[in-house]
Formats: C-alpha cells, structure tokens, sequence
C-alpha cells in the first residue's frame, strides 16, 4: 500500500529538481501565510463578500491586474531563468527538458495570462467610466469571465509542481504536441488551461461589445466617444472573431490525445500543417488584440499631457478598424517556409506590409497632437513617449520579416524573437504601465510616487535595449530561437552576455515598480486625490470622484461633445451658467453571486479530470457547472436598488454635493 | 460644485434612468445572444472547414460511402426541421399569451429534440459498430467531430428548455420569460441552420 501511494506521489508531483522543491516551498509558505492572516485579522467573510463574489466592474478590473501582475513575475523569473542560462556558452544551469519548459510556460503566461487579464483589467475598470455607464452591459458573466480566466491560469501553473510542465512552444505545434511524442500530462494542462480562460476571454468580448454600443451616455454619438473606448471596441471584435478558432483548435488537439482521434497525428491521415494554419487565424488577431487597447490608451495620454485634442480623431478610429480587420488576413506570414507556394506567400507578405500604413497614420498622429502641445512628463506620458520610438524600430523590423524570400534566413532566428518582443514589450507593456499610472489615482484614490516610477522607466528603457538590440544580430549571425546553449566557437558570447544584463535591468525595473506601489500604498494619505480630476483630464472618468462610487455616476451624464468633460470645464471658466442639477433616483445595480467562482471552481476540477483521465473528476465538474447554471437561470432575484438618501450620503462623503 | 449634474432638462434625465430599465434590459441581452450565436458560427465553421480538408482522408479506413444510411439521415432531418416549426407555433402562442399553448408546443419541440438526438446515437453505434470511430482516420475524426458537436448542442438546448417550460410554469409570460423563450428559440433555430449544412456537407456529398 505504502509503495503504491509512493509511486503515485512520484508520478504526480514533480520532483529531483532543486528549482521545484525551492517552488512548492514558496508556494506552501505563501499559502499559508494567506490563510493565517485571513483568519487571524477575521477577513474571510470581508473578502468573500466584497471581493470573490463582486460584480462591480472596478473591484473585477482591480482583480484582474493584480493577477496579471502576478503572472509578469512568474513569467519574468522564467525570462531571467532563461538568459541565465544563455549568458555564456555550455552553460549547464537548466537542462534542455527544463528549458524547453520554461520557454513554453513564457511565452502562454506573457500572452495568455498576463496581457490578456492586464488588458480586461483596464477594460473593466475604465470603459464603464469613460461612456458615462453605472456598469457593464452583464455584470454576472463580467465576474463569470474574470474566475474562468483565473481557474484557467492556476490549471496551467500548477502544472509546474504537478505532473509537469507543457514543453512544446507556446502554441504547441504538433506533432511534437501529439501524445505519441509527448506523453505527460503537460500538455494537457495546457489545453485546459488555455481554453477555460479562452472561454472567459470570448465572453468579455461579447460583454464589451454590447456595453459599448448600447450602455454609452445619451448624446454620446459613436463619433464623441473616447479613443480608448475605440480601441476597446476594435479589440473586442477581433476578440469575438478569433477566439471561437482557438477554442475549436484546441478542442481537435484534445481530441488527438485523449480519444485517439487523427487530425494531426502524421498517421491516419492527419495533417499537422492544419494546426499550424487554425492556430494562427487566432493567433496573429490575438497580438492586434493586446495591442490595439494600448494604442487606445497611448491616445488618451497623448491628448491629456498635450493640453491639446487628439490629432485626427477620424483617422485613429479608421485606423484601429481597419488594423482589426487586416489582422485577420496575415496569418501565414507565421510559416512562409512551409512550402505554399509563392502566390500564397506573395498575399500574405502585401497584407503584412498594409498593416503598417494605419499603423503609421496613427504614429503621426500621435506626434502631431504633441505638435505646439503644452507638454508636460509625468509618468504616463514618459511611457508614450518611450513606446513610440521603440514601437517604430519594432515595426520596421516587422515589415522586414514580412518580405517572404528574406523570411527563410530570418525565420525562427532570434531576430524574429527580438521583433516580437520589441513590439510586444514596446506596444503592449508599455502601453498597460502607461494606462495604470494614468488610471491609478482613479482606481484607488491617492497617486503614486513619481521619482520611483521615473526609475523604474529608465531600467525597464535601458534594459530593454541591452537585451533585445543584441538579439537581431545574433539572429543575423545564426543563433537559432530554442537553442539550450551554444559553443564557444560560434562568437555569439558577447551580444549573449549583454542580452542577459538587459534582461536582468528589467527585473529590477520590475522591483521599482513593487516598491512604487508598496510606498504609495503606505503613504497613501499624502498623496491623495481630492478632485477626482489629477492630470486635468478630457473624458468623462475624471467628471467622478476617485474612487469612483460603486454605482458611478449619481445622475448620468448628458454628452454634448466629444472630450466632453474638458468642454464643460471650458464653459465653467468662461463663465456660462451650470445647468440646474438633476433629480437624484434610486439607481438600479446587479446583485453580488457566488455562482461565478463556485462554477469556475467546477471547472477547474473537470479540467483537472481531463488532464489526469479521471472520469469522477470530470463528471463531477461538469455536473458541478451544469448545476451552477441552472441555479442561476432559476434565480430571478438578480438586482436591487439603491435608495436616493444613499446616494446623497455617498456623494457628501465624496465632497460632492448632489440636488 | 455642480459635478454630476445632467445638463439636460429634467424629463430628458427621466429617460436617461430608464436605460436600466427591464425593456432595455432584455434587449441588451438578446443582443448579446445574437453576438454569441456568431462566435458559435466560427467554431462550427473551423469544424466544417476541418471536416472538408481531411474529407479524402480516409487512410485505408472504410468510406462513408458505404457505410452512411441516407434514408435514416433524411428522416432525422425530416424530425428536426419540424421541432423548428413547432418551435415557431410555441412563439406565435407566446405572442398571443397562451401559456398552456406555449408550454405545450415547447414540449413537442423537446420531444422531437430527443428523438434526433436517440437517432443520432443510433447511428453512432451502428457505425463503430462497422469499424468506424474516432480512431479510424483522420476523415471519421473530423466526421464524428463535427457531427456529434452538433449533437451536443441539441441536447443542451434540450436541457435548457426544460429548465425553461419549468419557470414558465412557476412564472408564466412575463418580459424575462419571455425573452428567454425568444433566445432558445434563436438556438433551436441556428442549430437546425447548421445541421442543413451538416446534412448536404457531410451526406449528400459523403455519398455522392
């Protein structure tokens, strides 16, 4: 008996790496670390009942980064395992099995559960805002999205100390994903992981959709309403289009590996190329997912700290569509060297090339708004500011790789690994960061430290460049992306060497950050902010105290023009009257459920099930969210209303007075 | 400080309160339906678009051609192109306020629902029964792939109606119910469109 309960342990846990035990150590002391002080400080029904079962948008968005912060440090100790393990040539830190998980589990994390939640965290937390709305058109799925997004990425990340790690590249190409070359349990952690959070994903699309054309102000003309409500928009089409193929996708491979199906084993008459193609008709959209928001975000800071209206209002929105949809048509500029001819090639290298003249109308733009602007260089705007140079090297870089016949020597080089990540670090991090420290007073009510943050953007800037200018001559020289190490012989050793001192400047950068955001917290009472309005915004976020009530606004506003806040604080200067103050009324909200989590909870186990075969676990779980959501179809009791001396209670402890 | 104050007069605030109003409400959620029904249309489209690269192969498995019983299929489609039109008589009676009426055609709708679906398994067995399942090739993969996620939906809207001739029940006709019914319906609908496609996809041209 004791044997046997040995043997299963050993199967199931991960062991005889030193970096494994270090990790269930952590992750034992941090839980119970948790749970002591939950208990000890009596905060279990405080958090369960404000937190865990929320439907209000700002509390979900708040959970949402906060969880991808967490994610950029697991998926940034992966990085910094990495070039440790490049740094000089036959280094022997990692084994080639570990680094090839550790590659894999960087590039899902970044992508998947860091960007992704990241970005719906600055969705939730300002597009109700920014339209002048009490909340998202559907609260409960809204928290439903946030806990199968988290079911899903603990599902992948507990695949480090259980079972083992996928190791097949972030999109898991078969064959080498097929179970016949890679039997663990990795990738199927993998697959569940991803398409529990990838259903989550392909809901807050829909929910955003419909929140932005139907829940905006009344007068808010589509044309009025705030660019990073745009790139929202273009976003999540581009969601709703994309992620039904990944769901698919990943559905087949399942099916490969758990029901012996064939439709990409190379016998039975599979075929691998398939996947390759479906999981870039999501894949490709996905980077213009991530990064659309952060050209949103980049606009609104632009306009702000330029004292000026954006440049070009028009031609950003048409930008951001027609980027939405170009996004669709490049796909198989992923594999140009799979050997589909040079007609096909010739398509897919002249859309990848389009894509950068809206792309360079909205760079323009952006200058031309800083044009004779008042400038001034708080923290958001040093990270535009930052983005922009590097996000054009970026581009460039890509129009080069899209030159099908260049793309055979530079495919799979590290001077792809380099554009990607200049474009993706460049666009889509630097472009959150910029959207955090812009929305951080309204999120919790006091400002952050700028002299840390200052320090933080020059050694993430710094470190940046020392880390991925060397990648594209070493991906000139040669050196091959996935490669566990190198000889002596091959000269690569200095650019390495300099690659990994970037890479670790940026970790530090990363501690800045930590430590900006402890110091604020501590000196919160310092720094707060009072009116609701610190940067002297133009959209209507900055019209509400910060934090914003739970409810809003008290009375909605009335939009006459776009940037309508900073209009109304024009007429005020100039005099006019203030229009007489609204009646107040009850306003009607959705109420708190636990269904969401309990039902991704079922998921989690059912995910479990499948990853591990056990058919109890699988039935148990997916009668579990059967369940759940039949108890909330028969719920009928979903909303209540806030009484009009509530209201006023709440707005005088604002500092607002209400009529 | 006047800082949340509508500019408008005061009967046009009255309407911007309405906005949470159950009307707008349940439009908003139909809508939405309406946005999900799309992203289900793409998954169906990959299946199909998988289903018609690996339509050749069959790697020295049985074809479909010999083992697809059409006149078994034409009567399954015979029974779910009528569950639509029964679920189309449910919502002309909703329109009308007969409950009973409604609840009633939900029912044969269900029913007819039940029988695709016992149909469906049927065929099921009988073909791995003949040698051909999940495993045989890469064409039975995309085959029993496509056509049984199809099967899947029918029995959750089966599912989903019951749950939902139980509220009308308990409730009867009111604006959520209603619009409830107005989405089954939507799905019942959109699964009979894909099964049209499944139909002249998958058999017509698997026999011909």
């Amino acid at each position: 008996m004791w044997e046997k309960v040995q043997n299963f342990a050993s199967e199931f846990f991960v062991t005889g790496d030193p970096l494994i035990y270090g990790a269930d150590v952590s992750i034992a002391v941090t839980l119970i670390a948790v749970i002591t002080v939950l208990t000890y400080f009596k905060k279990w029904k405080w958090l369960w009942s404000e937190w865990l079962t929320t439907v209000d948008h700002k509390k979900i968005g708040i959970m949402y980064i906060i969880s991808a912060f967490l994610m950029l440090f697991r998926g940034g100790v992966d990085a910094l395992l990495m070039r440790t393990q490049l740094a000089v040539p036959e280094m022997s830190f990692l084994t080639p099995d570990h680094y090839n998980q550790i590659f894999t589990t960087h590039g899902v994390i970044m992508i998947l559960f860091m960007a992704m939640p990241f970005m719906f965290g600055l969705f939730n937390v300002i597009v109700p805002l920014q339209l002048g709305a009490r909340d998202v058109a559907f609260p409960f799925l809204n928290s439903l999205s946030f806990w199968l997004f988290f079911s899903g990425a603990m599902l992948f990340n507990i695949s480090f100390v259980i079972g083992g790690s996928p190791d097949a590249g972030w999109l898991a190409y078969p064959p080498y994903s097929e179970l016949m070359y890679n039997p663990g349990v990795g990738q199927d952690f993998y697959i569940w992981g991803i398409q529990i959070s990838g259903i989550g994903s392909l809901m807050t699309g829909i929910n955003f959709i419909v929140t932005i054309l139907k829940m905006r102000a009344p007068g808010m003309k589509l044309m009025k309403m705030p660019m990073f409500s745009w790139s929202v928009l273009s976003s999540c089409i581009a969601i709703i289009f994309s992620f039904p193929i990944l769901t698919a996708t990943l559905a087949l491979l399942f099916l490969d590996r758990y029901a012996g199906a064939h439709f990409f084993t190379l016998d039975g008459g599979g075929n691998p190329m398939m996947y390759i193609n479906l999981i870039w008709m999501w894949g490709h959209p996905e980077v213009y997912i991530i990064v659309l928001p952060a050209f949103g975000i980049f606009s609104e800071i632009v306009a702000t700290f330029s004292k000026k209206k954006l440049f070009g209002y028009k031609s950003m929105v048409y930008a951001m569509m027609i980027i939405s949809i170009l996004s669709f048509l490049v796909w198989a500029h992923h594999f140009f060297t799979m050997g589909s001819g040079a007609d096909v090639n010739a398509f897919f290298a002249l859309t990848t090339m389009l894509i950068a003249i809206p792309t360079g109308v909205k760079v323009f733009n952006w200058l031309f708004t800083m044009f004779r602007g008042k400038i001034t260089f708080e923290s958001p705007m040093l990270w535009t500011i930052g983005f922009i140079p590097c996000f054009i090297v970026g581009g460039l870089t890509g129009v080069l790789l899209s030159v099908a016949p260049a793309d055979f020597q530079f495919h799979n080089s590290y001077f792809l690994v380099a554009h990607f990540h200049q474009v993706i670090i460049g666009g889509v991090v630097f472009g959150y960061f910029a959207g955090l420290y812009y929305w951080w007073p309204k999120l919790f009510g006091f400002k952050l430290n700028e002299r840390i943050g200052k320090w933080a953007f020059w050694f993430w800037n710094i470190g940046f460049y020392l880390c991925f200018m060397p990648q594209y001559v070493l991906g000139l020289m040669g050196m091959t992306r996935r490669v566990v190490s190198y000889g002596w012989d091959k000269g690569w050793y200095e650019m390495n060497l300099v690659s990994t001192i970037g890479a670790v400047l940026m970790g530090i950068a990363f501690l800045f950050q930590v430590w900006q955001i402890a110091h604020g917290v501590k000196h919160r009472n310092a720094n707060l902010d009072t009116t609701g309005d610190p940067w002297n915004g133009r959209t209507l976020e900055w019209s509400i105290p910060s934090p914003a009530p739970h409810y809003n606004f008290a009375v909605l506003p009335q939009v006459t023009d776009q940037d309508d806040w900073w209009e109304r604080k024009l007429r005020k200067q100039e005099g006019h009257a203030t229009p007489a103050p609204a009646k107040l009324e009850p306003i009607h909200m959705p109420k708190n459920s636990g269904i969401p989590i309990i039902m991704s909870a079922c998921w989690f186990v059912a995910g479990f099930g499948f990853v591990f075969h056990w058919t109890p676990f699988i039935i148990a779980g997916l009668a579990g969210v059967a369940i759940s959501m039949l108890v909330h179809s028969f719920n009928y009791k979903t909303d209540y209303y806030i009484p009009v001396d509530e209201i006023v209670r709440t707005e005088a402890k604002k500092g607002r007075v209400t009529g | 400080m006047a800082h949340t104050k509508a500019s408008g007069p005061a009967h046009q605030a009255d309407l911007h309160s309405e906005q949470h109003d159950h009307h707008d409400l349940e439009e908003m959620r139909t809508l939405g339906f309406w946005i999900y029904l799309m992203t289900d249309v793409i998954i169906f489209g990959t299946f199909f678009a998988t289903f018609i690269v690996l339509q050749g192969s069959t790697a020295d498995g049985p074809l479909p051609a010999d083992l697809f019983d059409i006149n078994g299929i034409i009567v399954s489609t015979f029974i779910l192109l009528t569950s639509s039109f029964t679920c189309g008589l449910a919502l002309l009676a909703m329109n009308k306020g007969r409950l009973k009426a409604l609840i009633g055609w939900l029912a044969v709708t269900a029913l007819l629902g039940a029988t695709f679906i016992g149909l469906e398994i049927n065929e099921f067995v009988h073909l791995i029964h003949e040698g051909a399942n999940i495993g045989t090739s890469a064409y039975w993969s995309a085959f029993f792939t496509l056509v049984g996620t199809h099967g899947l939906h029918v029995l959750i809207g089966l599912v989903w109606m019951i749950g939902l001739m139980i509220q009308l029940a308990k409730r009867g006709i009111t604006p959520v119910t209603k619009r409830k019914v107005n989405i089954v319906s939507l799905f019942w609908h959109f699964l009979d469109v894909v099964w049209i496609f499944v139909f002249t996809i998958v058999y017509l041209m698997g026999v011909s």
